[in-house]
């Protein structure tokens, strides 16, 4: 019952790591907000509607990273069985689920002007919203296992036949549209019309957004180490009869 | 092998057995795959001349929902009444008995197919009789049957264990949907072999992966 985890380290004056991230993300995302609104150019075709761009594209790669480290936590998880693995899963799902959200919300606000239509049965729309509910079937797989050490197991099995499916949907779909032709382009066809501050733009967000999810992670993790410590208080005030 | 193969027999034998004796899990499997063909004749509008391309579609839909029904009640019975604890228990590894389970689901299945593929014929007024429709049902059902058995092992132990299971399975075998009624399509319209084009090897290569992933991944799945 050696509960030496710390809740909130009050006795440390040094700030936290969790602390440093999230002054350097606030930061770096105010920046970030400047730079696409203020310095990138306007789109000579499609207006500032283009300016979501610069929020889709960083989050929707954002948010494949954070599978691969789902997948990554959840194999390693099941080989060591240290809570610490589950932990990053846990969290790398949760904030990956949200931002798929996001990259798909993005994505449909852009869809709209761009191919004049909200939804279209394209192979990555297809493969994102696979995506998505792979991971809350993740979800609801943890939280409705009768105990929480099995939960995190469940999930992990998840979390490795998700990814390892990926691949297999995406191709799936790819051959299903070519052989349906739609009449749609393609997502990235005015890519090759990006101007240079336009991509430095670009690349300013996709770093803003790295720090963003690892921020994010650290958070959810300490969130995590909280409701632990929570359950073992409650545990002990129950055993004591109050 | 051997030593492998002769104790996911004896699952199987165990598990067909309990089903020759009670009957309710086939029984009421055939009868929901006739309620779905109805049920998608009406909601497509399956009039004449539309039956050939509506067909595969109808038909795998049907299979893909009988798949979930009778793999849910896959580990139910063993659950109830503590077998499971008594095959955890026994000198078996645990691929035999994932093996064993999966081999009974797609016995299963492909029974059901079996008897419902006559009657769909004649209902959406397609020809069955076809290799390449077969071989794909078979592969098909074979995907569902390997993730089905894993997802199943997990979705009976949680908390409304019935709807678990098409929320943990339906996106992780969408590629063995799409790949199964696209070589149906095909195989139903007379393609050759050759005519299937890319999407019996998607599922052979879906199957063969989980083939190998599912044994694995089953022992934690089971143990205390």
């Amino acid at each position: 019952m050696a509960s030496s985890q710390s809740l909130t380290s009050p006795s440390s004056r040094m700030p936290s790591a969790k602390t440093v991230m999230a002054a350097i993300t606030g930061v770096m995302m105010v920046i970030n907000l400047y730079l696409i609104f203020m310095v990138a150019p306007t789109d000579s075709v499609l207006g500032h509607v283009q300016r979501v761009f610069y929020f889709h594209v960083p989050i929707a790669i954002m948010s494949f990273l954070a599978f691969f480290v789902v997948f990554a936590g959840s194999v390693m998880y099941l080989i060591t069985r240290s809570p610490k693995w589950d932990a990053v899963a846990h969290a790398a799902a949760e904030v990956g689920v949200v931002l798929v959200t996001l990259a798909l919300i993005t994505g449909i606000i852009w869809a709209r002007p761009v191919w004049n239509t909200w939804w279209t049965w394209e192979p990555r729309l297809t493969t994102t919203l696979i995506l998505w509910l792979i991971y809350v079937a993740y979800l609801m797989v943890r939280s409705y296992a009768p105990t929480q050490s099995k939960g995190a197991i469940y999930a992990a099995v998840m979390g490795i036949v998700g990814f390892v499916d990926v691949p297999i949907v995406y191709y799936s779909v790819v051959w299903w549209r070519s052989i349906h032709p739609s009449p749609v382009v393609g997502p990235f066809a005015q890519a090759d019309a990006l101007d240079g501050t336009m991509a430095l733009v670009l690349l300013y967000s996709f770093i803003t957004f790295v720090f963003f999810f690892v921020y994010m992670v650290m958070e959810r993790m300490s969130l995590r180490s909280m409701e632990e410590a929570l359950g073992r208080i409650r545990f002990t005030l129950r055993r004591s009869g109050r | 092998m051997n030593g492998l193969l002769r104790p996911v027999l004896v699952i199987v034998w165990k598990d067909l057995l309990l089903e020759l004796r009670s009957k309710d899990l086939v029984v009421s499997v055939l009868v929901f795959g006739l309620l779905v063909v109805l049920v998608f004749n009406f909601a497509l509008n399956n009039a004449p001349g539309r039956s050939e391309e509506l067909a595969p579609g109808i038909l795998w839909a049907a299979f893909a929902f009988a798949a979930v029904m009778a793999m849910n009640r896959a580990f139910v019975r063993d659950q109830e009444q503590g077998g499971l604890e008594g095959l955890l228990i026994s000198p078996v590894s645990r691929d035999a008995i994932f093996l064993g389970k999966a081999l009974t689901s797609l016995v299963f299945m492909l029974l059901v197919e079996a008897a419902l593929l006559p009657v769909y014929a004649v209902m959406l007024n397609f020809s069955a009789l076809s290799f390449n429709l077969v071989l794909t049902i078979f592969l098909g059902t074979l995907g569902f049957a390997v993730v089905g058995t894993l997802f199943s092992a997990m979705a009976v132990q949680t908390r409304s264990r019935e709807l678990m299971l098409p929320v943990l399975f339906f996106p992780v075998v969408l590629p063995v949907i799409i790949a199964s009624v696209e070589a149906s399509t095909r195989a139903v319209g007379g393609e050759t072999f050759i005519g299937l084009g890319r999407w019996l090897p998607l599922i052979g290569v879906f199957d063969a992966v989980f083939l190998v992933i599912c044994p694995w991944i089953f022992a934690f799945v089971v143990e205390e």
